[in-house]
């Protein structure tokens, strides 16, 4: 895996220093909603600190709130209440387009679909994610083929994703959330339509991320990926609870 | 105090590659969409051309005749029983083959024969009819060149005849097939009442004044002097191409210089007028064809188009995630379409362009074609596109990041 380190080393040099500062911080965030006639509370006063570089795992049962708080933190979505301070800047009141581009460049996504696009190629899919970011033709492929490498898939550029394991998919899913150098990657169930052995593949990949200094917020409910994951918060009902690893 | 942010962008370049990959991922859906649009490119521009080239046509067979064609009357009032209020010369030829411009010249006139029959000479068939009521003209010598006639036998009467008061006559072909004269050579004659006259050519064709062709044409001396012809009713004129016009203001003046308002003059219309009217004429039907053909084109866009966000709500998420702004995804489904109608406009053109050629090559006629036809049609085609394309992209637009994620899984 020697092209892996090299890889690893030219991203650690495009970090910011890291330090204490928070990258996510939530203050007594609520989300609500219309459903038809019942209004439902998904967020209810959730506090949460991340500092850069922490990988943290969201564990709880289906429809207690996870993936709208990935939303929030994902920029996709905006809560009802409470302040959301993202690298330092309150974010719960940007316009739409602000949001836009900044989650275009400063997040990336993993999703449990991959959301790849079909009739692209390996490659094509990955640069994707900095189309929208002012980079140059060149480099773009460039920083493509880099990520591609880094997760293991240099001999795949030109495939199609249905050419394509689950595993290798996802990887190119990877690929293409930290191609365009976030600080933050947002992991929805990203093992979940894989078989444990890929799976194992995927969290060392984040593994090796995290020690890139990436901070990643996975949310899942597999013990398997929790326990690989620094910190671990679970949701009931809309509300954020953290278990004490002692870590 | 916070940096303001870069907005997220996307370079037209970027824009149209992604479109066109867009439009290449079901290749099989994007041919089928745009031949709405082809058809109804095709079909404009195949209209207006033919409409143009048949028009032009029109131009080419007209001057060839009726455009050298200026004929003078006296005006016999509105049902044209009336004596005539100013008589024509009987030197009308003269006066007329004077003027520049004027080929040939001759007047005419019907000849009052009464009740009398017309037969050839007489054979007692107790079975078959042999008198005939047949109509009588008198002719001036230079009339012959100014209908352009074409005679099968003999010959046609000149100004000794006409001086002399020859009973001489020359049989249109309808005449001559009653009376059963088919040639000349043992100087047939025919007797119009008890009055003979020696038949001295048989005119099978005119291109003008085609009553010609059912009478007894006597020289303009003989009728005055046997029927007491008292003026030529009609000179034809056969003018040079393009002097029509300039004839007709003449003619009258040469025939009457006194009142020559009282001659009536036909001339030619214009020829850029029956060619307008042929256009509008062709033009008015098929343009709404080819427009309701475009109508269909365009919603065959607007549906498939539609149908391709719905497809592709994932992708349509997925591009919001990494930042795309509303009015990318937007431009991306409107250049699409936009895309589909322009692919449409140039083949449609293509083929209109090639179907004018075709039909004129297979009636022998010159293609015309306005240039600004071909270059506009594309781009109707284009905006064909672009409007069928506004409610899809729109609805594109729309959708929330959060909705199109989870629902395009």
């Amino acid at each position: 895996m020697a092209h892996l380190k090299k890889a690893i080393w030219s991203w650690s040099a495009m970090q910011p220093a890291r330090d204490a500062s928070p990258v996510v911080e939530l203050s007594s965030v609520d989300l609500t909603y219309q459903s038809g006639e019942v209004e439902v509370r998904a967020l209810r006063d959730v506090k949460l600190r991340i500092n850069g570089g922490d990988y943290l795992s969201v564990v709880g049962p289906s429809g207690s709130g996870k993936s709208s708080l990935l939303n929030i933190l994902g920029l996709l979505d905006r809560p009802s209440g409470g302040e959301y301070r993202f690298e330092g800047r309150d974010v719960s009141d940007l316009s739409e387009g602000d949001r836009t581009a900044l989650r275009g460049q400063r997040i990336g996504f993993v999703f449990q679909e991959f959301h790849l696009l079909p009739n692209r190629t390996v490659l094509e899919n990955v640069m994707v994610a900095m189309l929208y970011n002012r980079w140059p033709r060149p480099t773009r492929e460039r920083l493509a083929r880099d990520s591609l490498e880094r997760v293991g898939l240099g001999h795949r550029m030109d495939f199609r994703p249905g050419k394509l394991s689950g595993g290798e998919r996802q990887r190119v899913a990877i690929a293409r959330a930290t191609v365009a150098r976030p600080s933050l990657l947002l992991c929805d169930e990203p093992t979940g339509n894989l078989d444990s052995a890929t799976s194992e593949a995927i969290l060392g990949l984040f593994e090796e991320l995290r020690d890139d200094g990436l901070t990643l917020i996975v949310v899942t409910h597999d013990e398997q990926v929790s326990a690989h994951a620094r910190r671990t918060v679970s949701m009931w009902d809309g509300s954020l609870s953290e278990e004490d690893r002692g870590g | 105090m916070d940096d303001p942010l870069p907005r997220s962008r996307l370079s037209v370049r970027d824009l149209v590659s992604e479109a066109t990959a867009g439009l290449f991922a079901r290749p099989g859906r994007t041919l089928l969409t745009v031949l709405g649009t082809v058809l109804g490119i095709g079909a404009l521009v195949a209209t207006l051309g033919i409409a143009k080239t048949a028009g032009n046509q029109i131009i080419g067979s007209f001057n060839e005749l009726a455009a050298t064609s200026v004929v003078v009357s006296s005006d016999r009032g509105f049902f044209g029983g009336e004596a005539p209020r100013i008589a024509i010369p009987w030197d009308a030829e003269d006066r007329l083959t004077r003027l520049n411009g004027v080929i040939a010249a001759g007047s005419m006139a019907n000849v009052s024969v009464g009740a009398d029959l017309t037969r050839s000479v007489p054979i007692n068939d107790p079975l078959g009819q042999t008198e005939f009521q047949i109509s009588m003209m008198a002719a001036s010598p230079g009339l012959y060149a100014a209908v352009r006639g074409t005679l099968s036998t003999g010959r046609w009467f000149d100004v000794g005849h006409s001086q002399r008061a020859d009973r001489v006559a020359v049989l249109g072909r309808g005449a001559a097939q009653k009376l059963n004269v088919v040639r000349v050579d043992q100087q047939p004659v025919i007797f119009v009442g008890e009055v003979s006259f020696v038949v001295i050519g048989i005119l099978v064709n005119v291109d003008r004044q085609p009553e010609l062709l059912n009478a007894v044409i006597i020289p303009e001396g003989t009728a005055q002097a046997l029927y007491d012809l008292e003026s030529p009713e009609t000179v034809q004129i056969d003018t040079e191409i393009g002097a029509a016009s300039l004839i007709a203001s003449q003619a009258a003046i040469a025939l009457a210089p006194g009142e020559p308002g009282l001659l009536r003059v036909q001339k030619p219309p214009d020829p850029e007028d029956l060619r307008r009217d042929v256009e509008e004429d062709v033009n008015a039907l098929f343009l709404i064809l080819g427009g309701v053909s475009l109508l269909v084109g365009a919603i065959g866009i607007a549906n498939v188009t539609l149908v391709s966000v719905l497809e592709r709500i994932g992708e349509i998420g997925l591009r919001r995630a990494v930042g795309a702004a509303r009015r990318h995804i937007a431009a991306q489904f409107l250049v699409e379409s936009t895309g589909m109608g322009l692919a449409g406009g140039i083949i449609g053109t293509s083929l209109g362009v090639l179907v004018v050629v075709i039909v004129s090559a297979t009636r022998t006629w010159t293609p015309v074609l306005d240039p600004w036809v071909p270059l506009a049609a594309p781009t109707l085609g284009a905006v064909t596109g672009l409007v069928a394309g506004v409610y899809p992209a729109l609805r594109a637009a729309r959708l929330e990041p959060v909705d199109a994620l989870r629902a395009g899984g």
